[in-house]
């Protein structure tokens, strides 16, 4: 345990273990609804829509953040647009707006001289480039994600079971899904920094998904959701700096590795104890 | 005591195009009122219109005095479809609470009262032995049970039902029927749909619809072989008292048409 204890003496993966600490909680909130929904296509679509909204930042020299913000907000009311003014199903519309903003944003980060390593920051974040700014902005934004998701809850879970039940209950639910777009884009933007956008969408289904296997109650879908994403980027990060490997995508990967371990260790125990027998 | 629904003349259906029209009767608190017909009859759209899930095409429709779907904490709502939910984490305590939260809004806290409704509606449906049991582990037929206890759950004054007794036992029937009794006996007014004319004679008033008001009024009157005959377009026999006893081609399997409530 030591040696994997050893690199956080570094106050850089200090940063580093700090800003995926809190990317990691944040999407475990929203990404339990995002799950929960069926959320994951156009939390995909998001995590890659701010692409043009970043490069056309990055280029003229602002904040990545502000790009992302409106790249987010054009990917929703273009998916929006789309689904209302034609009989195209939602997928359809998340598809097309999807390739049609990545595409824009390869083509806009072509423009720039350091065009690999600027697209490569962008999909696959610098975790180990973030300042204290940046970590503050992100316990800020992460502590009103959690909060929102506090005060909302009642119409967010009435909403994964269905439109119709939220809206008879007295809670708009075409509101409720707007707040909830709203809140996958923010985690989206403030996380791309860190883990990239690329890798924000592994952040956002892989520990909700594996607490799916095991949780009988959104809260602690959420609560394991969030001890798996903090306890990945923990080893992730140790892993890349002991092995020298991409630091972003090895605390994906340790995400991604622990979900199929979960799924094996339930199939077991699902065999081992038939359905219908515990109660 | 003004009527919990009046309807006069109102038109529902889908993307402005009526599937039944002429809808004109009312619901006194404390009565019952079935509607009786074949998949695609309306019964579904009419029961929607009621909760303010769709408009209503035209005519005046009052539901408590109010537009529908104004008064959500007073209007529980049980409809056809549910999901299937092998994904989402509820335990069945937990789906039945959820019939407090149009009362206790974003922020209300549930104090004991609310806590003893919920677990006075599990034991109406009989679930309170699976209240710890996660809602995907249950079955079809426990799983409307504990649908229908959200409602119990929620003390409305206006119950709507869109075929509650649909995938449940005898047994499970015989709860529902007593808990409607029991809803009905404390003032609230209660609809429900059904494929079964022999629940319709059980009720105040029976509607029958296929793609129009075929009847409307008191079973007794209402449900007349010639309005079965028209209503299911067959009538197998007789009860000793009289009653026609109809099969719904579109059900005699059980089979649910999962565009019933669209076109």
């Amino acid at each position: 345990m030591t040696s994997l204890a050893e690199p956080f003496t570094d106050p850089f993966l200090q940063r580093a273990l700090v800003a995926g600490v809190l990317v990691a909680l944040a999407a475990a909130v929203v990404g339990t609804f995002v799950v929960l929904r069926g959320l994951a296509f156009i939390g995909d679509a998001l995590a890659h829509g701010v692409l043009p909204g970043i490069a056309v930042a990055l280029l003229a020299g602002g904040p990545g953040m502000a790009g992302a913000l409106v790249g987010a907000g054009v990917m929703i009311g273009g998916v929006t647009l789309v689904t209302r003014s034609s009989r195209l199903s939602g997928d359809t519309a998340i598809g097309l707006l999807f390739v049609g903003m990545l595409s824009l944003g390869v083509v806009i980060v072509s423009r720039s001289a350091s065009f690999t390593g600027d697209l490569t920051r962008i999909l696959f974040g610098d975790v180990l480039g973030i300042g204290w700014d940046d970590i503050q902005l992100q316990a800020v934004v992460t502590l009103a994600v959690l909060g929102i998701a506090a005060v909302f809850a009642r119409p967010f879970l009435l909403l994964c079971i269905d439109a119709e039940s939220a809206t008879v209950a007295g809670f708009r639910a075409s509101r409720y899904h707007a707040l909830m777009l709203a809140l996958i884009a923010v985690t989206v933007v403030v996380s791309f920094q860190a883990v990239g956008t690329l890798l924000v969408f592994g952040m956002l289904v892989a520990p909700p998904a594996t607490a799916a296997l095991f949780a009988h109650r959104a809260g602690t879908m959420m609560v394991i959701a969030g001890v798996i994403g903090a306890v990945s980027v923990w080893a992730g990060l140790a892993l890349s700096y002991a092995y020298d490997l991409a630091a972003g995508a090895s605390i994906v990967l340790v995400q991604v590795a622990v979900f199929f371990a979960a799924l094996t260790a339930s199939t077991v125990v699902e065999r081992r104890v038939p359905a219908g027998a515990a109660s | 005591m003004s009527d919990a629904v009046r309807a006069e003349g109102v038109a529902v259906g889908w993307d402005g195009r009526a599937v039944v029209e002429g809808i004109t009767l009312s619901v006194a608190p404390g009565t019952t009122l079935a509607i009786v017909g074949t998949n695609g009859s309306g019964k579904s759209t009419f029961l929607r219109t009621l909760v303010g899930l769709q408009p209503p095409l035209g005519g005046t429709l009052e539901v408590l005095g109010d537009a529908p779907g104004a008064q959500p904490a007073r209007v529980a709502y049980v409809g056809q479809f549910h999901p299937q939910g092998f994904v989402l984490p509820l335990r069945v305590r937990d789906v039945v609470a959820m019939g407090r939260f149009p009362r206790l809004g974003l922020l209300g806290r549930p104090g004991p009262g609310d806590r003893a409704m919920v677990e006075e509606a599990l034991g109406r449906m009989d679930i309170l032995p699976l209240a710890r049991r996660a809602l995907r582990e249950l079955s079809g037929g426990q799983r409307q049970r504990a649908y229908v206890a959200q409602a119990l759950a929620q003390r409305a004054d206006l119950l709507v039902l869109d075929e509650p007794a649909s995938g449940l036992d005898p047994a499970a029937r015989e709860l529902l029927t007593r808990a409607l009794d029991d809803e009905r006996a404390r003032g609230a007014a209660v609809i429900h749909s059904t494929h079964d004319v022999r629940e319709a004679m059980l009720a105040d008033q029976a509607l029958l619809m296929a793609g129009r008001v075929v009847a409307v009024g008191p079973p007794a009157r209402a449900v007349s072989r010639e309005a079965v005959i028209a209503t299911f377009g067959l009538v197998l026999g007789d009860l000793p008292d009289g009653t026609p006893i109809a099969l719904d081609p579109g059900h005699a399997h059980g089979h649910h048409d999962p565009h019933d409530h669209h076109h």
